[in-house]
């Protein structure tokens, strides 16, 4: 789970990370309520999970009253790669010294948590050349070696005792709240010499949350998501309109990109789990059957021990129940296979052996249909 | 990393064991849902299963195989060295624990969804003891024909000489089929997991591999996310790996910092794409296939 920039801020006040004085607002009303409350000049900030907010115009600079409902209403309308902001940061300019990076993250290859540090924030840490990395035990960081980082990165005087006091307060937050991500990009030194926290990016273990209720409010799934997971079944949607069914995260993935090599375009994931049961897929199609811009079906089932019959009852029961009208191509192979393309000879489904033929009669289908 | 490890010495052992080709083997959770399913399927391939766990509910019995509160209890009739876990993800860490202060050394951990932080303290606690975990969010491993702890059906898989390690369940199960319909069988087809964190990684497999003359060849299946794929090419280069290599890498087509099912399977700018996995291969001159349909013939070419 991703958390939005004022969430993760949220989780460093908590944990005792300086950031700057700011206000939410979802609409007018909410704007109305504090606009004479804030010091400008003041930074209104899109609250979005994409990235690359400040390129695509979604940061804007406000110095006095008169500019912050224009920005505030243009911004609340700016759709960033396909995302409209639910709610708006207004944070108040701080006076910024100097910019660092700092961020803790899960070392998948090590198995432990890596610390990277840099004298150069504010742009992308793939491409600043000093850097500090390093392993951290984030259960066992202690004062000194926060404090070695700190010079590492050739700080001085006061800010020694922030940056590390920071380090060490970053560490107990991806340790308690299990974070595979916390990152503050850029980390501002400011005129008096401490250090406070200008952005967040805190991605929280979703495996993890049955134990955190406290983050639970920060979970944002549209409700078709939400129903998907309550049947089990991984579920992302995507921008094309042929919808991609199986068992198994790899299968499905794997069938995505051939579906790509073919010229399709996937406009649905979905991984129904373990078990091809007639019960199963209909929930999955039933999930689908919501998306109105789905044009076509591919399930492919690794089967070996699915029964195909199961799975054609379910293809025919959706038909019948009007639930679906779009064709669906379907690659199953296991037992019961001649039964069931019987069974699906009348309808707008149809069964193949292979996967490659049934994404070739899929895509003939969707050139036609163009 | 224990790299003295040999996970065949303990599935398997050697010829001169009493019990070799039939090692005894717990199944923690044996009562539950997936667990008695697959435990029948196992017993079903020739998997030795003596005993199963399920804390509260020792003293029963499941289709003639006793259960136990705990490994500890099983241990003092039992003297197993494996145990394949199916406890709910969130029992998952106290499971270990258990097997692992009572003697089990070989940990196959199926259960999905368990928390980075206990899949983490759970590897570090195998670690220090001298044992092993393969998972979690594994299928499981085969060595076809002799035994398979997991939930892999069993068709696909076909005796032979090749290894297959996989990232994925159904891809792992997806190309071994293949393999074994071009007539290339497997010695042991092991899944990596589909986690962030994996007790037995693509590297630790190949090490398992290197030296056994009885493995020709090897298959990858990776899929986006982290750099394990990366960090193999790495370890190749470093020992000079020489057995024939196929690779595959799934979700090429998937969008960046969308987890597709697994939750490992995410891309974070470049970490973790299939371009920085397929191009590292490449660096190795080790192909890629572009689905797995292509994996037998494209290691039979490098057989040649």
């Amino acid at each position: 789970m991703k958390l939005l920039e004022y969430q993760g801020k949220e989780l460093f006040t908590e944990y005792d990370i300086a950031v700057p004085k700011s206000y939410l607002a979802r609409n007018q009303s909410e704007l109305n309520q504090i606009i004479d409350k804030v010091e400008y000049p003041v930074v209104l900030k899109s609250q979005l999970t994409t990235g690359g907010r400040g390129k695509a115009g979604a940061i804007l600079k406000c110095a006095n009253k008169e500019e912050l409902v224009p920005k505030f209403t243009e911004l609340l309308n700016k759709e960033v790669k396909g995302e409209l902001p639910k709610v708006i940061l207004i944070e108040e300019a701080v006076n910024i010294d100097k910019e660092l990076y700092l961020s803790l993250f899960l070392n998948r290859g090590k198995r432990t948590f890596s610390l990277i540090s840099s004298s150069e924030g504010g742009m992308d840490i793939e491409a600043v050349e000093n850097k500090v990395i390093q392993d951290i035990s984030i259960s066992g960081l202690t004062q000194s070696s926060a404090e070695t980082i700190a010079k590492k990165l050739g700080l001085s005087g006061v800010t020694i005792e922030s940056f590390s006091n920071i380090v060490i307060k970053l560490a107990k937050l991806v340790r308690e709240k299990e974070a595979e991500l916390a990152e503050i990009n850029p980390l501002a030194i400011l005129k008096d010499g401490t250090c406070l926290a200008l952005d967040s990016k805190v991605i929280i273990d979703d495996n993890s949350i049955f134990r955190h209720p406290e983050l639970r409010k920060y979970l944002q799934i549209s409700e078709l998501q939400e129903q998907a997971e309550k049947s089990g079944f991984s579920f992302v949607e995507l921008d094309g309109d042929i919808a991609i069914i199986g068992n198994g995260a790899g299968l499905v993935m794997s069938t995505l990109d051939i579906v790509n090599d073919a010229g399709g375009k996937p406009g649905a994931f979905l991984d129904f789990g373990g078990r091809a049961t007639t019960e199963t897929i209909y929930k999955a199609l039933e999930v689908i059957s919501k998306l109105s811009k789905v044009k076509a079906i591919l399930v492919n089932l690794f089967g070996g021990i699915v029964r195909t019959d199961l799975v054609a009852q379910a293809i025919l029961n959706a038909y019948e129940d009007g639930m679906i009208i779009v064709p669906i191509y379907a690659r199953i192979s296991g037992a019961e296979s001649e039964k069931s393309k019987k069974m699906l000879s009348n309808s707008n489904a149809k069964l193949y052996d292979t996967v490659e033929e049934a994404i070739s009669s899929l895509m003939q289908f969707m050139r036609m249909s163009k | 990393m224990n790299n003295k490890f040999d996970i065949f010495d303990i599935l398997v052992g050697k010829p001169e064991d009493p019990d070799y080709g039939n090692k005894p083997v717990i199944i923690q959770g044996i009562t539950g849902n997936f667990g008695s399913v697959h435990t029948r399927l196992m017993r079903e391939y020739g998997t030795n299963i003596v005993a199963g766990v399920t804390p509260n509910k020792g003293g029963q019995s499941f289709e003639g195989i006793p259960v136990f509160d705990s490994v500890k209890d099983a241990s003092k009739t039992f003297n197993a060295k494996i145990s394949g876990i199916f406890v709910p993800a969130q029992f998952f860490l106290s499971a270990v624990k258990d097997a692992v202060n009572n003697g089990i050394k070989l940990l196959v951990a199926i259960p999905e969804h368990v928390p980075v932080r206990d899949a983490m303290e759970s590897l570090e606690y195998a670690q220090t003891n001298g044992a092993r975990i393969i998972g979690p969010n594994t299928p499981g491993v085969i060595v076809p024909s002799v035994n398979k702890i997991g939930i892999m059906p069993s068709q696909p898989f076909k005796k032979g000489n090749t290894a297959v390690f996989s990232r994925s369940g159904t891809l792992m199960y997806e190309v071994s089929f293949y393999l074994s319909k071009a007539g290339i069988g497997q010695k042991i087809a092991l899944g990596i997991g589909g986690d962030p964190i994996n007790g037995t990684n693509l590297i630790e497999g190949f090490d398992l591999i290197s030296d056994r003359d009885d493995i020709e060849s090897a298959v990858v299946v990776g899929e986006i996310g982290g750099d394990a794929e990366e960090s193999l090419v790495q370890y190749i280069e470093k020992t000079g790996f020489t057995k024939p290599v196929v690779a595959y890498v799934a979700g090429r087509s998937a969008p960046k910092e969308k987890r597709m099912g697994h939750a490992g399977a995410i891309v974070y700018g470049n970490y973790g794409s299939a371009e920085s996995k397929i191009s590292s291969f490449s660096r190795v001159n080790i192909p890629v296939a572009k689905r797995p349909a292509e994996v037998p013939s494209i290691l039979m070419k490098l057989m040649k």
